[in-house]
């Protein structure tokens, strides 16, 4: 591993579980992409031809920078630029708690993209419940804001999000449950504090 | 749509015109002085229209070297009322300082001291290529209104007629705002082997009903000005000064925002306290209007003027392909930067982004900035930090 994917992973340790998940020459779209490091990540190492979408202008210039293809629009006006299948691979990567219009971006995700992937901080980890339970909002690595000036509106749990999906009639492919870096197998929603996953169309088989 | 003097008085100074305290200075990085070119061709020049240009001259500038491997041409499209001269002044001029000077130039954006910066003017022009001024080779006069009519597909084969010329078989890019976006749009299409990156700002794919009615109305200003006379006012000595006035004020006002229109001149009285209840210049939007309307009329041929915005109503590469634009596009190889400007209600960012998603659809290579700038059209002459500092990123990508 180089020392920029390993520097991408400390950071980021959801997006290990991404770039695994995404297979060599897919192509991807990457809602939210902040600076482009995981489209630059997964160029470099999957040759995974890419487009991020960013709303903030500082963050955009990054990505050119960066050498990346970027779209400088809301998520929040829908993905109606991006047409039926278009994508291999769809990723909100820690983005998702904060969409007002979530419903809507994530039935998106899947007319977009043969597969979606959505990662969040679990606001089920049991420091988040300690911390309510002592009478204060949480904060963590995961969620760093205070109640006033955070940008999260939407936050779920595990369970939150799987039914969720169920409701919207989104396939579970795959989840990856972590906490500092680690997978976490044993009760996930207790102990993992970040969740990755993968989705499809349709109910289980 | 232009290249336009209020931007320039937004920066405190001005464009054009007598040497004031204002006097336009060369930004550090400048290219200093520059000369401009010509190059003639005697080879006929088969028009979109049908008609044929039996031989023509293309006024040019450069900046930079270009590279032994010729691998590192920009080309640079002007748009309505501008010219080859992007960057630099005159040893003659020092006043006339290039319209994109704050964007080109050694160590700028788009820098000179990497890319071979090439600014080319379009035929039907009035600054130094074969235009309605020129003289028709067949009578030996002006041609005035005989002069045919050009469109963008016109201008971009008699540039790439200029490319080889030059020695330039590949541009690295083709850049452009506004009328001179629309170039390079159709740099990709016309040439899709002779361009590797498409710089595309303020842009539309075609005009709107309303933006053609714009342009009627400033065409009827100019033809039905007494001293027009049918475009063949050169032999008659004068200039039809009052549809210029007007074409141009009428111009000016799509070219800005409300809200930069408001910043900048308010309701503010001209010398006056209060109405002065009759029709000499109250406010001092109208006296802007007017000095913008007389100085253009001093400077801009009519029937040039007439030319350029039919060019722009023509343009609608989508028109061969059912409307389909991504279909039109498919045949582009380059790889796209666009770039719009919310508070531009002329070619809004909804037209951007209308290419960004035919590009999307026909799988090209396509970057998209909306940048939030107050300036409306013309925001493509500023040099706003996340714009400029987007160009810089991106040219400093482009391989040599």
């Amino acid at each position: 591993m180089t020392e920029d994917e390993q520097a991408l992973l400390a950071k980021r340790p959801d997006l290990a579980a991404i770039a695994r998940w995404v297979a060599p020459g897919a192509r991807v779209l990457d809602l939210g992409c902040g600076d482009g490091a995981l489209l630059r990540y997964l160029w470099d190492a999957k040759q995974a031809p890419g487009y991020g979408v960013e709303i903030d202008a500082a963050h955009v210039v990054e990505c050119v920078r960066n050498d990346v293809n970027v779209l400088q629009m809301n998520l929040e006006d829908g993905l109606a630029t991006f047409g039926d299948r278009s994508f291999d691979c769809v990723i909100l990567s820690e983005t998702i708690q904060a969409i007002h219009h979530t419903e809507q971006l994530m039935r998106e995700l899947l007319r977009v993209g043969r597969e979606a992937i959505v990662s969040f901080p679990n606001f089920g980890h049991w420091q988040a419940r300690v911390q309510v339970t002592l009478g204060r909002m949480p904060v963590s690595r995961e969620l760093p804001y205070q109640w006033y000036d955070t940008p999260n509106v939407h936050l779920c749990t595990l369970e939150d999000f799987e039914d969720f999906c169920r409701r919207l009639g989104l396939r579970v492919l795959e989840r990856l449950v972590l906490h500092a870096g680690r997978s976490v197998n044993l009760m996930p929603n207790l102990l993992g504090s970040l969740a990755v996953y993968r989705l499809g169309c349709g109910a289980p088989s | 749509m232009l290249e336009d003097p209020f931007s320039r008085k937004l920066n405190g100074f001005r464009f054009r015109g007598k040497r004031t305290l204002n006097a336009p200075q060369p930004t550090p990085g400048s290219v200093g002085i520059v000369e401009a070119k010509k190059a003639s061709f005697t080879e006929p020049l088969p028009l979109r229209s049908g008609a044929v240009l039996p031989q023509f001259e293309i006024a040019y500038e450069t900046y930079g070297e270009l590279n032994a491997a010729r691998s590192n041409a920009v080309l640079v499209c002007h748009a309505l009322n501008a010219s080859h001269h992007v960057a630099g002044t005159y040893a003659d001029d020092p006043d006339n300082l290039g319209w994109w000077d704050n964007l080109v130039g050694p160590g700028k954006p788009l820098d000179t001291r990497r890319f071979f910066v090439i600014g080319t003017n379009y035929i039907g022009s009035c600054f130094g290529s074969t235009g309605p001024a020129s003289v028709n080779p067949a009578t030996g006069k002006p041609w005035g209104a005989d002069f045919p009519l050009v469109t963008v597909e016109d201008w971009v084969e008699a540039q790439a007629r200029l490319a080889e010329r030059l020695g330039i078989e590949r541009f690295a890019g083709v850049i452009g705002g506004s009328l001179g976006a629309m170039q390079a749009l159709q740099w990709t299409l016309s040439f899709p082997e002779r361009i590797r990156h498409a710089v595309v700002i303020a842009a539309t794919p075609r005009l709107s009903a309303q933006n053609i009615a714009f342009n009627e109305v400033a065409r009827q200003a100019i033809m039905t000005d007494p001293d027009f006379h049918g475009g063949h006012y050169y032999e008659k000595g004068v200039v039809p000064r009052r549809g210029l006035r007007i074409a141009r004020m009428i111009g000016h006002i799509t070219y800005l925002s409300d809200d930069a229109m408001m910043e900048k001149f308010g309701r503010v009285l001209r010398g006056k306290t209060g109405p002065g209840f009759d029709f000499d210049i109250d406010f001092e939007i109208e006296s802007y209007l007017r000095y913008q309307g007389d100085k253009f009329a001093s400077y801009f041929d009519a029937n040039t003027y007439l030319r350029i915005t039919k060019a722009l109503d023509y343009y609608d590469p989508a028109a061969d392909y059912g409307g389909d634009l991504a279909a039109a596009l498919a045949r582009a190889r380059a790889a796209f930067l666009v770039i719009s400007f919310t508070s531009d209600w002329r070619f809004a960012s909804a037209r951007s982004r209308a290419i960004v998603k035919a590009l999307l659809e026909a799988r090209k290579i396509v970057s998209y900035l909306e940048i939030d700038a107050p300036q409306g059209h013309d925001a493509f002459l500023m040099d706003d930090p996340r714009y400029h500092g987007a160009l810089r990123a991106y040219f400093g990508n482009i391989e040599l």
